[in-house]
């Protein structure tokens, strides 16, 4: 059962980013564009996802002690700001401006198999793998990345 | 290239990115951050069953733009830059960027904020900034 509900989670995902406008890379530069052909839309894709989200999230951990077909609540429970977060999040952001694309909407468009698609996510593939393999900058940190 | 403003359709659209990660949570406990998932699937340490719900996320994701195909007669509208170069460049850093920082536009963006994570919202604030900023680079400094 929890895998049909992986499934269906991830075919309405893909169908969200689709409506939205967010699997279109155009969309995407466009929104970041403010100084150029700006399109404010895609502040309305994140803030809809919150307003459904967060009272969804809050609403399902203060009712239930575990999820319905699993043992537990998979949640982060870290709370440090390290200098490995920070310079990954900054790198993700220059490749999202470069191509209009982040991991869900690549995926999502991998089947319409534009040119640019095919080539971004073996190349995003191949720097996952690769941040797997580099250390953790932090000082002190235990151990490497993970 | 222009695009229209859609606030509706892009707002239903998040809605339905919001009930498919309160989905995913209620039914197994796990976030809804791709870059995470994905990266689960290739991960052979991780257990069995995490990778296969890894891996059925995905497929649904990938089956979401075919279904659109046939219920509506069309792919999605869009355009994707198509510099080879650009887009492998691009890749590499979504890639490498959403791993080392553990989490994209999902993970931290959708689920970590809508949690109240610190972590989530400083990191979307950062990735936020170097991607307005390296849109303004190419698009107006360089002209790209």
């Amino acid at each position: 059962m929890k895998q049909l509900f992986a499934l269906l989670s991830g075919l309405i995902f893909g169908l969200g980013l689709i409506v939205s406008g967010m699997a279109n890379p155009a969309k995407v530069l466009n929104f970041l564009d403010v100084f150029g052909t700006w399109d404010p839309s895609l502040a309305f894709v994140m803030g809809g996802a919150i307003a459904v989200t967060a009272p969804g999230f809050a609403l399902l951990f203060r009712n239930r002690q575990t999820p319905l077909f699993d043992s537990k609540f998979r949640v982060p429970t870290r709370t440090d700001l390290e200098p490995k977060l920070l310079t990954g999040a900054a790198i993700f952001g220059i490749g999202w401006g470069l191509g209009g694309f982040c991991p869900g909407p690549a995926l999502t468009s991998l089947p319409v198999a534009a040119t640019g698609t095919l080539i971004f996510v073996p190349f995003m593939l191949i720097g996952m793998w690769a941040a797997r393999h580099t250390p953790d900058i932090t000082p002190n940190a235990k151990g490497a990345a993970s | 290239m222009e695009t229209e403003f859609t606030p509706w359709l892009s707002l239903g659209g998040g809605m339905m990115i919001g009930a498919s990660a309160v989905l995913l949570m209620a039914t197994n406990g796990r976030i809804a951050g791709i870059s995470g998932l994905t990266a689960k699937i290739f991960t052979r340490s991780s257990d069995t069953e995490a990778r296969g719900v890894s891996a059925l996320f995905v497929l649904g994701l990938l089956l979401a733009a075919p279904l659109w195909l046939l219920v509506s007669g069309g792919w999605p509208e869009q355009w994707v830059p198509s510099s080879p170069a650009l887009m492998a460049l691009a890749g590499l850093l979504v890639g490498f960027g959403a791993s080392y920082g553990n989490g994209c536009t999902s993970g931290h963006g959708v689920c970590g904020i809508s949690r109240g994570s610190a972590r989530s919202i400083v990191a979307t604030v950062t990735f936020m900034v170097t991607a307005f900023a390296t849109v303004f680079v190419m698009r107006h400094l360089i002209g790209a």
